[in-house]
Parts: C-alpha cells; structure tokens; sequence
C-alpha cells in the first residue's frame, strides 16, 4: 500500500512536470536551416520600373546578411512573387507560397490595392506580413492585426506634409486638378490630400478630378482637358511607369511649365526622367528617402548602400529601394528583439509579430518606430527640382523634412477623421526642419 | 424519355475517368493541403466550362460568359457585406440565381443572334460590365475589387482549413451531381433541339420547335453554371476583381471546354485540371510561358483531337 | 460646353479614332476576304509598337537623325505584318479554311496566347518609351492649347493616306479587284481564274500590317506593356462590328464616332470612358446585329 501511494506520487509528478513542460517546449520552437521569406513587388508592367530596383535591392542585403552569417546563424532566403499579374491570382500565388513552401514572413505589398487583400488573408494564415511599401492608411485603420505591421509611414503623413510643403512654396495659389491612378492609393491619397488643404486653405477651388485607370499608357486627353482649365497646380500622385508617361506627355504639350507640378512620389522617377522634369517641381520622396539626403549623405551606411547599388544596377537608388530595406532591416530587428525576449531560442512567427509591434529600427536614413497598431512613423522629405551640373537629372533644393509626430492621425482615430482637426498653426509648427539652397 | 442507346452514358472508359476526377481532387489535397485552393478554383472553372460547352454543342461560342461568375462573385460579395450572417451555403445558392436570372435577361436579346454576331455581342456585354465594375471605384471598389470575410458554411463557423475542405467537397460533389444534370439536359428534347441549332436549323423549325426557345434555355442554364462558379471561386479567394470578366477569362474558359471535349460533361473538368496544372506549374517547368505552351496544345488539339480529351475516350475500337 | 472645349474635344477625337481606325481597318480587311475574325489581331499592333520602339533605340544608338524617324515606324510596320501576317496565313489559317467558324476562332485565339508569351520572351515585361519623332517634330498651339504636331497631323494624315490609297487600290488596281472578287465570293472568284490562295496570302499581310502599323504609329506617344494586344482587340471588335464586318468607310466612320464619343466622355463625365466604345457596340449591335453599314447578304442556301 506505502508503495503503491508512493508510485501514484511519483507518477502525478512526473506527470505535473510533463504538463508544465509541454507549454515551455512549445515556446522553444527549433531553430530552422533557413528562414523563408516571400516579397511581393511589381516585375512585370509599367510598375516594374520601380519594383525591379526594389529586388535588386533586396538581393544587395540578403546577400550581405546571409554572408555575415544571417539572423541569429539562420540564412534567409527570399522568393519573389510578381504583383504585376494583378489582385486574384496575386492572392493565389501568395497563398501558395505560404502553404506550399512554407515562408514565415512576408513582405507585401508596392500596391496599396493588393496590400488590402493580402492583410486580412494573411492575419488568417497567421504568417508576419511587412507592408513594405504600399501607403493607404486604410489598411491599419479598419481593423486590428496581430500579424501585419508596416515599416514605412501612410499616406496620411504623407499627404499632409505634401500639402504644407506646397503651402510654404507657395501659399497663394488659387486652383488645383489632381490626376491621381484610380485604384486605392490614388483615390485614398487624394482624399486626404484634399482634406487637408479644405482646413489649411478653405478658399482653394478644385477644378478637375481625373482618375486615369492604373497602367494607363495615355493621357493626352487628360492633358488638353487640364491645359484648357489653366490650373495654377496640378498634383498627381502616381508612381512608377505610370509617373514617367504622364510627365513625358506633359512635358511634350507644355503643360508642366504652365502649372506648378506637385509630385509627392517622383524622387522615385528622378533619373529616369533626367531633363523631361523642369526646375520648380515639387516632389516628394515617400519618407526621407533621397541620396543626397542633407543629413545624412556622408553616414557610412547611406553612402556605402548608395555606391553599391549604383555598381550593381547603373543608377542611384529610389524611394522603392529604401522601403525594401526598411523592410528588411525592420524584420531583422523584430528577429533580433524577439530573440533577446525568448533568452535566444528561435522565436514563434507570433513572437516575432508582438515584438515587431513597438519596434524601433533605422534603415538606410532616419530612424523609424512601429507604434502599438502597426503602424510605422516615417519622417518626410520633400523639395523642389533643380538642374545642376553635377547632375544628368534634377536635384532637390529647397528641402524641407517633416518629422512624423505632427502629420499622423492618433492610434485609433481615422485619419479621415483627423485631418479635418488640423489646424493652420502647423503650417509654422517649429518641428520642420529647413536646410539651406544648395549651392550650384 | 426513351432511353437512347448511347454508349456515353454508360460507357466504362468514361466512368472510370470520372471516379478517377473525384479521387485525384478529393485525394491529392489530403496529402497536400494546399492545393485545397487550386483544386476549388480548378472545379469552378470545370463548372463554367461545363455551362459554356452546353452553348458550344449549340454551335454557338460565347467569348463574354465569364460575365455571368463574374457578376455572380459581385452579387454574393456585395450580399456577404450587407448581410454578414448569411451562409456560404445560401450564397452559393444566391449567385447561381443571379447567374440564372442574368441569363434570362440577357439570354432574351442574344440567342436572336448566330454565330459571329452572338459571340461578340456576348463579348461586348462582359466588356462593359468588366469596365463599369472598374471604373466606378466608389460603389464597386474599382480594380481592387471587394474582399469577403468568411461567412459560415452549413452553419457552423469554421476555420480556414475546415472552410476549405468543406467548400472542396461540395465543389466536387456539385460538380458530379452537375455532369450527371447536364448529361441527362443533353438527352433530353430540350437538349436535342439545342444540338439540333447547329447541325440543322430550319429543319428544327419545321418540327414546331424554336430554335431561339432551346437556345434561350440552353444559355440560362449555362449563365447558371458560370454563376454558381463565380460564387464559389468568390467564397474560396475572399476577393472578386473586374479580371474575373475580362474577355480573356472568357476565352479560358472556352479553351478548357474545347480541351476537355464537349461530348460529355466530364471533359469539362479534365480541361480545368489540365490548365489548372499547367498554370500552376509553368514557372517550374516552362518558364512562365503558359499560355503559349496551351496555345500550341490547343493549336494541335484542333487539328488533331477536336474532340477533345473526353473525345480519345469515345474512340470506337476497331471491329 | 463652350465651343471651344467642343473643338479641343473633336482634335483629341480625331487623333485617337486615326489609331483605332487602322488597326480596325487591318480586321475588317481579313474578314472581309477571308470569313476570318482574326483574334490575334491585336498582337500584331503589339509587335508593329514593341518593333518600333527598338527600331528607334537602334536607330538613336546608331547615330541616325530624328528626321528619320517616320520612315523607322513604317519599316517596322511593314516588317511585322509580312514576317507575322505570313507566318500565321501559311502555317496555320490555311489549314482551317474549310473548318467551322468556332475552330478557327480558337485558332487565331491561340495563336494570341503564343504571341503573348512570345512577345514577353522578346521584349520582357518592363515598358518601353521611345518618343523621338514627336520630340522631333515639335508643338503646334490651336486655341492656346498645346498640341504635339504628332497627334495632330501625323496620325490623322496616316490614317486619310491609308484609307484613301486602299479605296483606290481595291477599286482602280488589278490586284485589288481581284480580292473585291474574292470577297463577293471565293467560289465564283476561283472559278473565274483567281488564284484565291495568293489573294487571301496578301490580304492578310495586308491586314496585319495595318495592324501593326496602329501599333507602330502608337508606340511613339504610349508606353508599351504586356497587355495592349489584348486592350487593342476588344477595342477593333467594338469598331469592327459596330461599322459592320468588311465595310471599310463604315469602319473610318465608326472609329470616328467612337473616338469622338469617348474623348467628349472625358470632358464631361470622365468615368465613363472606357465604357463608350463597348456601350456604343451593344446598342449598335442590338438594334442592327450585322453593323450600321453593313449591305444585305443573300443567304446563301
């Protein structure tokens, strides 16, 4: 009877210890040989002019990273999924990727409009989704993920620093147009920027909105429209093929001398467009991203990035290229940061995705924070075209950098919502930082 | 209905590939779980291509009905986001309605029609539905489209993985229960008179039979079929786009049928497995050049099995 | 709207209807002669276009003046519809002749699909924009609106050149009565001695590089992706069966009306335009299935 009290002792115990050492194996998820990632960018289609850079950047870093070892001893290894072939079989290729060759993270999307169907199914695959570059707030504000983060700033920040910076440049304008592509960003992009400029200039009259399809190859009849109604700016937000063809057009018909261009998204087509682009356009650059960056052009890992990949791929790298980065440098911090919480045992994809959450991390320029909902605070930088001789396409001048704080709607509200909140006071708000004109 | 002495309905050759059809989509995805998704979208497509060989047995070639899924996927999206708490069942049952009735609408204008002029009016209806749908951004979410949360299935709330599975096997078993439909459809007077439009016309009429009446009820039943597949690749993917109705979904579509063969129903779903694979697989094994490895595959089907892959089960042998 | 946005409406018209009626043209011509409805009509503008453009990139790198530049576009033209337009005549079309109306549709539909891939092998899937002869050719003002002389006078005078010159052609020439005849009736033709072979040969050379020549014209303004094939065929449909199949002035005049329809789309409610060209199709076709210009056609028993 002593013995067999004992054995059922012993037993329960042994038993005990299991069952608390189940939760703590559990957590100690067995490191991989490799780590697979997926990124989803556009290499097919007038987009690809500015997602194939993005690639090209990606290979540049994982090959530098996997060769200094990896994340932690663990290699990655990337596949590629082009958003080019549109939403439906986008989505189909994401799934697969994720099912079939079981990648942990993914890093999705340039389109705003694949961003917003990829962040529910992939909060439903439970994979750690980056929202590397597309831009429409929308995206975090509706729900809350656990597994989507983004590692860039919205379009929020974005457009409101657009319209302060063309407010500064030039505060007495009277009418707009917008060609903006019609598709999430370009309508989301244009809603806010609109908003905006309501409460800091309420007397502003929009003349014309033209919503030419996503990958449009013409816009001569959007042209003559605008050239007849003479306005004094025209704001366009369209990237990449897109961009190029509207500016050549525009350029070739006059109209871009005739009406003060505000590009928010063209450091992306700089050199592309060399000389097509005037002097005293306004363009914006997504972030602080630009390498003549007046803070930070001579920092080592700015300007040692720059000259690679200007080595690699024949020219200088664009907004895209610094997103990738971001990306990837915010997912090897979250890695890193997850590590350190788990006492150096390989964490779970949820681990990684709580610790990407709060995460603070630098890319290529200034630093970026990811705040409780996901959402990355990017500091912006905008200027106007210049030519110089150093040159064979404009430089920015007039430079003007927006730290995050003050064009972001709080966690919680929507940024529609905020916007109409702002006040003429930001206009001088003393955060924004000026740098001098450069010199010739 | 007498029953007509035809080898196809009883025919061995063709219930062994059928059987076969049904363990291959049932089976494979068990072993791999992830191609739940290509085998719904691949008996989806079968769906549809089995609704446009009905039209193609006609005579007729319809390159727009990827308008009727496409419309179809719209419908149940825009209900699912009204009216949340609908099932996946009465959804399904939802779009192939809509598909119904956009086919009668539809179909009363267009079976006047033969031939060329039929299939290009079908494409310049399913042009203009594919560019209303991306162009008006605010009412249809423009070319991003509308994504749909997942909705119960029978009732019970499930996760991916059950919603999944459970939408494979009622894909496969409507997609059985519908071969078996249309086969009995083809046999009987209304599918007769429908073969009969194409082989001789006038004759049909001087029985007392309207050509336009079989037509009209030939291509609402096809319109159905490409509802019902809309519904259901709208449930699978959570996401309909206008490229659901793009003209060249529609020649697929037609494509899938001519490979499969349309003597029999179960042509239309070896089509779609074939095309689904080979899409799937292209990368891997033709660098990505899919649609010209099934444009010569189609090229040499017309000239050398115009009958299609069901067609080299047909062969009579030799006496 | 004023006057003058009726003007800048027909002038931003006309350019874009002398496009569509070229390649349109190309269409009609083949069914016409030939009872084919050429689904890969629409890569032929594709390949004329991508053509072009790396014609003009060699023409640039090889040090060529800009003046040159129309006659690189007319070249590449030529050159895509006789290698292309032959290619698909002798190995393919003539085969399927005497099949049914649905198996030479899915024909020409395959033969899309090759020359899509094909055309993603060559030129890959960025975009391609080589716009010398307008830069060239400079700006002209009408009513202080800036047009390039391109759009205004190069596209439309193509398109008057080519319609009139095969008008006198078909009517006035040998060769062109012959594949009028062959049109009429291909029997009766061969019957009379016409080498039917031969004429549906050219005919669809013919057709192919109008084709391509809306392709190569374009190219210049546009920038060229995967795709524009597949836009473009829709789009010759839409003018091809609202003028009526094998009606050449109906077809000049039907891509007049669309072009004008949809360019005052812009103007006024700019949504929709992309639907015009297809709204206008299905009324047409509704009301008068076999086009608007269309002669009655003995039915043949």
């Amino acid at each position: 009877m002593f013995t067999t009290k004992i054995t059922r002792l012993m037993l329960a115990a042994g038993f005990a210890m299991t069952a608390l050492a189940l939760p703590l194996a559990q957590a100690q998820t067995a490191k991989p040989a490799e780590l697979k990632i997926g990124i989803t960018t556009f290499t097919s289609g007038p987009a690809s002019v500015f997602g194939v850079p993005a690639k090209q950047a990606a290979e540049i870093y994982l090959e530098d990273l996997n060769a200094a070892g990896g994340i932690n001893g663990v290699k990655v290894v990337p596949t590629f999924v082009d958003e080019g072939v549109g939403g439906d079989k986008l989505l189909s290729e994401y799934r697969r990727v994720v099912q079939e060759q079981g990648v942990k993270v993914m890093l999705g999307s340039i389109s705003s409009g694949s961003c917003n169907i990829v962040a529910p199914v992939a909060e439903d695959l439970k994979v750690l989704n980056i929202l590397w570059d597309c831009g429409t707030e929308k995206v975090l504000e509706e729900r809350r993920y656990r597994y989507v983060v983004r590692t860039q700033a919205n379009a929020t920040t974005e457009m409101v620093a657009s319209v302060l910076y063309l407010l500064r440049q030039k505060p007495n304008f009277k009418t707009i147009a917008v060609v903006n592509q019609d598709y999430a960003w370009g309508r989301d992009s244009w809603e806010l920027f609109s908003h905006t400029l309501k409460m800091l200039k309420p007397d502003v009259k929009v003349v014309a909105e033209l919503f030419p399809k996503f990958g449009a190859s013409d816009f001569s009849t959007e042209i003559s429209r605008l050239q007849a109604l003479r306005p004094d700016v025209i704001l366009s937000t369209s990237w990449g093929g897109d961009l190029d063809t509207f500016v050549r057009q525009s350029a070739q018909r006059g109209l871009i001398k005739n009406s003060l261009f505000v590009l928010p998204l063209a450091e992306s087509s700089l050199e592309r467009l060399g000389t097509t682009l005037p002097d005293g356009v306004i363009v914006g650059a997504r972030g602080d991203h630009y390498f003549l960056h007046p803070e930070l052009k001579d920092d080592p890992k700015l300007k040692n990035f720059v000259q690679k990949f200007k080595a690699k791929t024949g020219a200088y790298p664009i907004y895209s290229v610094y997103h990738m980065i971001q990306a990837l440098d915010g997912m090897v911090a979250g890695y890193d940061k997850a590590i350190k919480a788990n006492k150096g045992q390989w964490p779970s994809t949820e681990q990684v995705a709580d610790a990407m959450h709060g995460l603070n991390f630098r890319g290529l320029t200034r630093e970026v924070k990811i705040r409780a909902d996901g959402q990355g605070l990017e500091d912006q930088l905008l200027g106007t075209t210049r030519k110089t001789a150093a040159y064979p396409f404009p430089v920015l001048d007039k430079i003007e950098i927006y730290p995050a704080e003050m064009a972001i709607a709080p966690v919680g509200q929507k940024s529609v919502d905020w916007v109409k909140t702002i006040k003429p006071e930001l206009l001088r708000d003393p955060r924004i930082k000026t740098f001098p004109p450069i010199a010739n | 209905m007498t029953k007509t002495t035809t080898s196809k309905m009883t025919s061995p050759k063709i219930k062994i590939a059928g059987v076969l059809l049904v363990l291959f989509a049932l089976g494979l995805p068990m072993i791999w779980p992830w191609l739940k998704t290509p085998m719904v979208v691949a008996t989806s497509f079968g769906i549809a291509a089995l609704g446009v060989s009905i039209l193609i047995r006609s005579g007729q070639l319809s390159f727009g009905h990827a308008m009727f899924s496409c419309a179809a996927g719209y419908a149940v999206a825009f209900t699912a986001r009204a009216m949340p708490e609908l099932d996946s069942a009465v959804l399904i049952l939802l779009g192939t309605a809509f598909g119904a009735v956009m086919g009668m609408v539809i179909g009363l204008f267009v079976v006047r029609y033969r031939a060329i002029f039929f299939g290009m009016l079908n494409l310049a209806l399913s042009m203009v539905l594919f560019s209303i749908l991306g162009k008006f951004y605010s009412l249809t979410g423009g070319t991003d489209g509308i994504r749909l949360a997942r909705p119960t299935f029978f009732g019970v709330r499930m996760e991916r993985d059950g919603f999944e599975t459970t939408l494979l096997v009622v894909a496969v078993v409507l997609a059985v229960a519908l071969a078996w439909g249309v086969q009995r459809y083809m046999m009987s007077i209304a599918g007769q008179a429908l073969t009969a439009v194409k082989t001789n016309e006038t004759r049909l009429e001087y029985v007392g039979l309207s050509a336009n009446r079989a037509l009209w009820i030939g291509y609402v039943i096809s319109a159905a079929l490409c509802g019902l597949s809309g519904a259901m690749f709208a449930l699978m993917q959570g996401l309909v786009t206008p490229e659901m109705g793009y003209w060249v979904r529609s020649g697929e579509i037609v494509f899938i049928s001519i490979l499969g063969g349309v003597g029999h129903p179960v042509g239309a779903f070896l089509g779609a497995l074939v095309f689904e694979f080979v899409k799937l697989y292209s990368a891997a094994l033709f660098t990505g050049a899919w649609q010209m490895v099934l444009g010569f595959v189609l090229i040499g089907l017309v000239f050398f099995v115009p009958t299609g892959l069901s067609g080299l089960l047909f062969r009579k042998e030799p006496k | 709207m004023n006057q003058e946005l009726f003007l800048l409406a027909m002038l931003d018209g006309l350019s874009y209807a002398a496009l569509l009626f070229l390649v349109a043209l190309g269409m009609t011509l083949v069914f016409g002669v030939m009872r084919i409805l050429n689904m890969a009509h629409g890569s032929m503008y594709a390949f004329g276009g991508y053509f072009a453009a790396t014609l003009g990139m060699w023409a640039v790198a090889a040090k060529f003046s800009p003046a040159w530049s129309f006659v690189w576009l007319l070249v590449a033209a030529l050159v895509v519809g006789a290698v292309m337009g032959a290619v698909m005549e002798i190995f393919l079309l003539r085969r399927i002749y005497h099949k049914e109306q649905i198996l030479q549709l899915l024909v020409t539909f395959a033969a899309f699909m090759i020359f899509e891939d094909l055309q993603r092998l060559i030129w890959g899937s960025q975009p391609y924009f080589v716009s010398n002869i307008v830069n060239y050719l400079g700006v002209a003002e009408v009513l202080g609106i800036t047009y390039t002389r391109y759009q205004l006078m190069v596209l439309p005078g193509v398109a008057l050149v080519v319609f009139f010159g095969l008008r006198h052609f078909l009517k006035s020439s040998s060769t062109g009565r012959q594949i009028v005849a062959v049109a009429h009736n291909r029997e009766v033709a061969m019957a009379m001695g016409i080498d039917a072979r031969r004429i549906c040969l050219l005919t669809f050379v013919v057709g192919s590089m109008l084709g391509a020549l809306g392709g190569a014209l374009a190219s210049p303004t546009t920038s060229l992706v995967p795709g524009i094939g597949a836009d473009m065929i829709v789009l010759s449909f839409a003018v091809v069966a609202t003028a009526g199949l094998g009606q050449i002035e109906g077809t000049l005049i039907t891509a007049i009306l669309i072009g004008l329809t949809r360019s005052f789309a812009v103007y006024l409610q700019p949504e929709s335009e992309v639907l015009v060209p297809y709204l206008i199709m299905v009324l047409v076709l509704l009301f008068r299935p076999q086009g608007l210009f269309s002669v009655a056609q003995a039915r043949r028993v």
